[in-house]
């Protein structure tokens, strides 16, 4: 394995595959967290919007998302875009979720403080529902590290063209297993690396 | 005229099968610079009818009137409400937590900033401006609490049960600094409470409620020589005990 990435390294395949498919995760995965998040403050600014999406939203949850994979690649063509809104798509539902439920647990009386001070619900939100949803937004984020890597690698078994999931799929598919391990083992180095940045900014965030 | 007018105040809470009626024809003035006490047994509305007179949410019939307008919420700051803990946001420094509300309006630069650091200083946590909620204990935080109400000068400040998250020895030293400053700028304030050595303590007069529906009972005044005293020194007044048992007897009364 090692003789192998050597020389895949040394042909620049490995590189291009690799910086393909850690592009797509980190977008996928930004794109993914973000969506979710501004979807949960939609939902907590509206609550007749969010009646309205709220059964939506659990079918959405409970589907299997990597099942969307053919038809975002119809809709999207064979290409970064789709494999990009797989990696996103498999984590906003989940987000919108839980930072959603996370804005609703903030305890009322931080906003009876705001509201006897006048604040307006943009105030409201800024001073007390996101700063107090740190913690859940930063949990969420460590899942979704995972779950862009599930979205991205199924993308790229579909169409299949580039980065470490074809990769997977190629060395299967001529029985070279040391491939498959090889693009693996990147696989496990980047999330871990994904993983702690997060936590990096987790430290930053959160004072106390 | 009076600075605090509230006229036929009647609440409802309403769910999807039943309504419980919390307030019932409750009328009352509270002068400039007075300090009454809402006293009574739980569930009597009377943190009901503070959340009203804060603006929280409207009443189901009657209006209240400070210095002969309406109330309206969220017009000008001039309510400032203390709750059972202190809230403190524990994300943002003592300094960041008392200049909140003036945060909120842009004004918490220059000369209100400065003022607003002395207030700290006043309640004695002049070098904790730093520190984070946690760092402190329980009664700093709620000086703290009562630092931040302040700061944006209300005209009238309403007191929901503050002290009763302390323990006594808190309680007692917390209670004569929120008296001493309350007096010393001025302000009115009206506290909940169902501590009656509290409400004899502080206050000027004292509206005893009673329950279902919530209505005042009976007012009693705070004779001058207790009102004159600090709240400590007034609990070991010869008057003290009299008025005490004059309450509670009232409020056994009401139980039955």
């Amino acid at each position: 394995m090692w003789h192998l990435f050597i020389q895949k390294l040394g042909d620049g395949t490995l590189l291009s595959h690799s910086g393909v498919t850690l592009f797509e995760t980190v977008l996928g995965f930004i794109i993914g967290t973000l969506l979710g998040t501004i979807l949960a403050s939609l939902l907590w600014w509206s609550p007749r919007l969010s009646k309205t999406l709220d059964p939506y939203l659990v079918i959405l949850n409970a589907m299997p998302k990597v099942a969307l994979g053919p038809i975002i690649i119809v809709a999207f063509g064979p290409g970064f875009p789709s494999i990009i809104s797989m990696g996103a798509i498999i984590s906003i539902i989940i987000t919108t979720i839980v930072v959603y439920t996370a804005f609703r647990e903030v305890d009322p009386n931080y906003l009876k403080v705001l509201q006897t001070f006048g604040a307006t619900k943009t105030q409201a939100f800024r001073e007390a529902i996101l700063p107090s949803s740190f913690p859940t937004i930063i949990s969420t984020l460590k899942v979704n590290v995972g779950l862009s890597w599930v979205g991205v690698i199924v993308g790229e078994f579909l169409v299949s063209a580039k980065g470490l999931g074809y990769l997977i799929i190629y060395g299967f598919q001529v029985f070279n297993f040391t491939l498959v391990m090889l693009a693996l083992m990147i696989i496990a180095v980047f999330a871990t690396i994904m993983y702690q940045l997060v936590e990096l900014l987790e430290r930053k965030l959160i004072k106390d | 005229m009076s600075f605090l007018k509230i006229q036929d105040i009647h609440h409802t809470y309403f769910s999807n099968q039943t309504a419980a009626t919390a307030l019932a024809d409750i009328s009352l003035d509270i002068e400039k610079g007075e300090f009454v006490s809402f006293l009574g047994p739980s569930g009597c509305g009377k943190t009901t009818l503070l959340s009203i007179i804060a603006g929280l949410f409207p009443p189901t019939s009657g209006k209240i009137l400070l210095e002969n307008k309406p109330l309206k919420a969220n017009s000008d700051l001039s309510i400032g409400y203390m709750l059972q803990q202190d809230y403190l946001f524990p994300w943002k420094t003592i300094e960041e937590n008392i200049l909140l509300g003036l945060k909120l309006i842009k004004k918490d630069e220059g000369l209100e900033r400065i003022k607003t650091l002395k207030l700290l200083s006043d309640v004695g946590l002049g070098d904790t401006g730093k520190l984070y909620p946690r760092e402190l204990s329980g009664g700093m935080r709620q000086r703290a609490a009562l630092a931040r109400t302040l700061a944006v000068d209300p005209k009238i400040l309403l007191l929901d049960e503050p002290f009763s998250a302390l323990d006594y020895q808190t309680k007692l030293k917390l209670e004569d600094l929120v008296f001493e400053t309350l007096k010393s700028f001025g302000k009115t304030a009206v506290l909940v409470t169902h501590d009656i050595g509290e409400a004899i303590a502080m206050s000027d007069r004292i509206f005893l409620f009673s329950a279902n529906p919530g209505s005042v009972y009976k007012t009693f005044k705070v004779p001058d020589e207790l009102r004159e005293l600090t709240p400590f020194h007034a609990r070991n007044h010869p008057q003290y005990p009299m008025l005490f048992q004059t309450i509670w007897k009232e409020l056994e009364s009401l139980e039955y």
